[in-house]
């Protein structure tokens, strides 16, 4: 699963790019701040309404019968299913991962979830509830969810996730540091801490990386931290850490969606996208699905390149599945809550 | 537990790959009753034609006849002339508030029954019932509910005190926005005290019959609306007749130009808004995703049946390669089919006629060296269909950069500096709209103020609002509709 971090190349200057990209032009783009700003300024601009209006537009989709089956199991495959609070405990992290196991214990055919997302004093206990499935054990890091600490923090916060077994790092970026204009120490956290993902035996936990779009505000500014991640290494983007007023939302992940397409075309190398917080709804799951169907195709279609970051969203897509296969609305007591 | 079903395995499906969209058709008996023959619509009775002569409306997805319908003569458009004018009189003495009220209520039962309405356009004319459901009804209704917000504040609208109506207006409105080219020339006229008499296009008649029902129901008074159908000679004939104080007619350049010469002489008011070809001119700095979203909306909008549409792309030679790469990748996702399963984005061709029109003119674009390309796409096997097509390495002097095509394909020229771009835009005898895309805000002001185009759209395309008038330079006509320059098309100043 994981793609090409775990094999940087050094660079010229201590600085690492990933391989596919060293062949693109792209190389040189973050040799300096000057370089990296020039960069990320000469992407081409978003146009608000025209964004909207086309995420609108892919929101009227009829999604029925077959298409619709196949979108709800899809979708159920794609979801880190996640508890993110103060309030988590050992026994809340197990019932969430019997959960992820058997999301419908009434219906053995319904699909695992992709990943238990949690924070990484948990990761242990995830990942021992987990043993024997191939669902991931996703743990936050780097300070989550404001991103407020020193480097070696954030880099000591990885690195325990990753002994503890976390299989993939939901890191934040330094929204601060973005937002006054430092682009190339936001790119070097990145790559700091994608060096923290590796394990002692060469492989490297996947990299996600969240922008907090609610916090970048522009979708400008979307697009520049897009391209900042994936040159920094990333193996997924994520919008949002769920934690503030506003989250994913489908013109974020569409001008996101774009920007994975962009990259691929022009270094070949493949990013996953990631919107979490605030998709709840079986339609709105559809509605993300559309997008990634119409924008990227079935290259991305898998949960390996595309997730949903979401704890309540299962329950509603196990009750439409509930709804398909029996021809009858069931209702909320006839999921588990856990 | 009730048994269960197996759901079927995600298997990677015909088109469109692993997630494949299923029919979602919307169901046809929603259009309502759609009768074996009409007559016509005047003096607030539907009645028998004065000929006998039948014209037939078809289904342009599946061929079928869906209705016979009059076609009218010199006689049926006198009785309806006549009972415009007799209704013109009371009509034009009520107090805009009380003509605001049947408007308002025009408007009201023109939403509730909007799926009926959007059904029954997609089935009549092809075009998809996503168009219809979430564009040309909602519109329709938006311009009932404009317009009588004026006919009570004609003293404001700048034309002096107690400006007055002209009398009857003959209408005659085209096949490509059957009812909301209705709406357009209704409301005004109504709000500002006119009677209309209106003729809707041979190939559509049956919302304009529909809007009949929607004006007995909202208590019109008798005579105010008259919708007489039939070919361009009934049209000929209402825009002929002596007591028409006024002619709008919307439709083809050559037809407008027929109109305008009978008319010479006369007292009467014409307005026009005729044909277009359109330059969407694509900067270098522009928001690339969002200028494809608009070429495409630009021109396989209403499977290009737009008089403004965006004919003519004039993309800067710098970005040409990636911008036509990221617009065939785009045309590539397009569904085109069945008009009313709700996920087409591309409907059926109006006519055969039509049909024959676009392939006669891309033929030509093609025998006079310009570079076709179509995506991969299954056209159904009847009904009239085109995909969607666009033509690269295309000069000024090859007809498909002159014409209007009237149809879902894209000439596409290029230009090097700003000048270059707004001479390419100028130069065709047509001036109905134009689009600019550019991240730069100066430059979308300098570009604006040279085209000689009367709508300009920047970052942003065929987008349409009562409160905005739209009409023509050149030889896309004369006049405007909509807005409160809109109004004067239908006062006395």
């Amino acid at each position: 699963m994981s793609t090409v971090a775990a094999n940087a190349l050094p660079q010229p200057g201590g600085r690492e790019v990933l391989p596919g990209v060293a062949g693109s032009g792209l190389q040189d783009v973050a040799a300096s701040e000057a370089s990296l700003r020039r960069f990320l300024h000469g992407l081409p601009g978003v146009d608000q309404v025209g964004l909207e209006a086309r995420a609108a537009a892919l929101g009227t989709r009829s999604i029925k019968t077959t298409a619709k089956a196949y979108a709800i199991d899809l979708a159920i495959s794609m979801i880190d299913l996640t508890t993110l609070e103060g309030a988590d405990t050992v026994g809340k992290v197990r019932a969430l991962c019997a959960k992820g196991r058997t999301p419908d214990p009434s219906d053995p055919t319904t699909p695992r979830v992709a990943a238990i997302c949690v924070y990484p004093d948990m990761v242990a206990t995830a990942k021992a509830a987990l043993r024997g499935t191939d669902i991931q054990v996703a743990s936050v890091a780097t300070a989550f969810p404001a991103g407020r600490a020193a480097l070696p923090v954030k880099l000591a916060d990885t690195a325990d996730a990753v002994a503890a077994g976390a299989d993939e790092i939901d890191m934040v970026i330094d929204r601060g540091a973005f937002l006054s204009g430092r682009y190339l120490d936001v790119f070097q956290e990145i790559t700091a801490v994608r060096k923290a993902c590796e394990r002692p035996d060469g492989t490297s936990a996947h990299l996600k990386v969240i922008f907090e779009t609610g916090e970048l505000q522009t979708y400008d500014n979307v697009r520049r931290a897009s391209w900042l991640a994936m040159l920094a290494g990333a193996d997924f983007i994520k919008t949002s850490t769920g934690k503030v007023a506003v989250n994913a939302t489908p013109p974020v992940t569409l001008l996101m969606l774009e920007a994975v397409r962009d990259f691929k075309a022009q270094t070949g190398v493949q990013v996953g996208v990631k919107p979490a917080g605030g998709i709840r709804t079986t339609k709105d799951a559809m509605k993300y699905l559309v997008m990634v169907n119409e924008t990227l195709g079935d290259d991305w279609l898998t949960p390996h390149w595309f997730r949903f970051g979401a704890s309540s969203l299962l329950n509603d897509l196990l009750m439409q599945r509930q709804k398909l296969t029996t021809g009858r609305y069931s209702g909320p007591d006839y999921v588990t809550v856990d | 537990m009730a048994k269960k079903k197996t759901i079927e395995e995600p298997a990677a499906q015909q088109r469109g790959g692993l997630f494949a969209y299923a029919p979602a058709p919307e169901s046809p008996a929603a259009a309502g009753d759609i009768a074996t023959s009409y007559g016509h619509f005047i003096g607030g009775e539907f009645v028998d034609s004065s000929g006998g002569e039948a014209l037939k409306t078809v289904n342009p997805a599946t061929e079928q006849v869906l209705a016979e319908f009059a076609r009218g003569t010199d006689e049926d458009v006198d009785r309806a002339v006549a009972a415009a004018r007799r209704a013109f009189a009371d009509w034009s003495a009520l107090p805009g508030s009380e003509r605001a009220k049947y408007l308002f209520r025009i408007a009201r039962i023109i939403q509730e029954r909007s799926r009926e309405l959007a059904v029954l356009e997609s089935i009549d004319n092809g075009k998809p019932i996503r168009e219809t459901r979430d564009f040309d009804i909602p519109t329709v209704a938006a311009w009932f509910f404009y317009y009588a917000g004026w006919a009570d504040k004609l003293d404001y609208a700048g034309f002096g005190p107690n400006p007055r109506p002209l009398g009857v207006a003959g209408q005659v409105i085209p096949w490509n926005f059957p009812l909301m080219m209705l709406a357009w020339k209704i409301a005004p006229a109504l709000a500002t005290g006119n009677t209309v008499v209106l003729k809707p296009a041979e190939t559509t008649p049956l919302t304009a019959l529909r809007f009949a029902e929607i004006c007995r129901q909202a208590g019109l008074p008798k005579g105010v609306v008259n919708i007489v159908t039939g070919d361009g000679r009934t049209g000929a004939a209402l825009t002929a007749h002596p007591d028409v104080n006024k002619v709008a007619f919307t439709g083809s350049t050559p037809v407008g130009r027929a109109i305008a010469k009978q008319l010479a002489g006369s007292r009467k008011k014409l307005s026009l808004e005729l044909g277009g070809k359109a330059a969407n001119i694509v900067f270098d700095d522009a928001p690339i995703d969002q200028a494809v979203e608009g070429i495409v909306n630009g021109i396989f909008f209403n499977q290009g049946h737009v008089c403004c549409a965006g004919s003519r792309l004039l993309v800067q030679e710098s970005i040409q390669d990636e911008l036509l790469d990221a617009l065939k990748r785009r045309m590539s996702t397009l569904r085109v089919g069945d008009p009313l399963d709700k996920n087409t984005d591309i409907g059926a061709i109006n006519s055969a006629a039509q049909l024959a029109r676009i392939t006669e003119l891309t033929d030509a674009g093609e025998a006079e060296g310009a570079e076709r390309w179509s995506p991969e796409c299954e056209l159904p096997g009847t009904g009239f269909w085109f995909k969607p097509t666009v033509f690269t390495g295309v000069s000024q002097a090859h007809r498909i950069a002159q014409e209007e095509i009237f149809g879902p394909v894209l000439s596409v020229l290029t230009f090097r500096t700003p000048a270059e771009a707004v001479e390419k835009a100028n130069n065709t005898p047509y001036g109905l709209s134009a689009g600019i895309w550019t991240e730069k805000g100066s430059r979308i002001l300098w570009t604006a103020s040279r085209l000689r185009a009367g709508v300009v759209w920047a970052n942003t395309f065929n987008k349409f609002d009562p409160t905005s008038p739209f009409g023509g330079y050149k030889e896309s006509g004369y006049g405007r509709e909509g807005g409160r320059h809109g109004l004067e098309a239908y006062l006395d100043v």
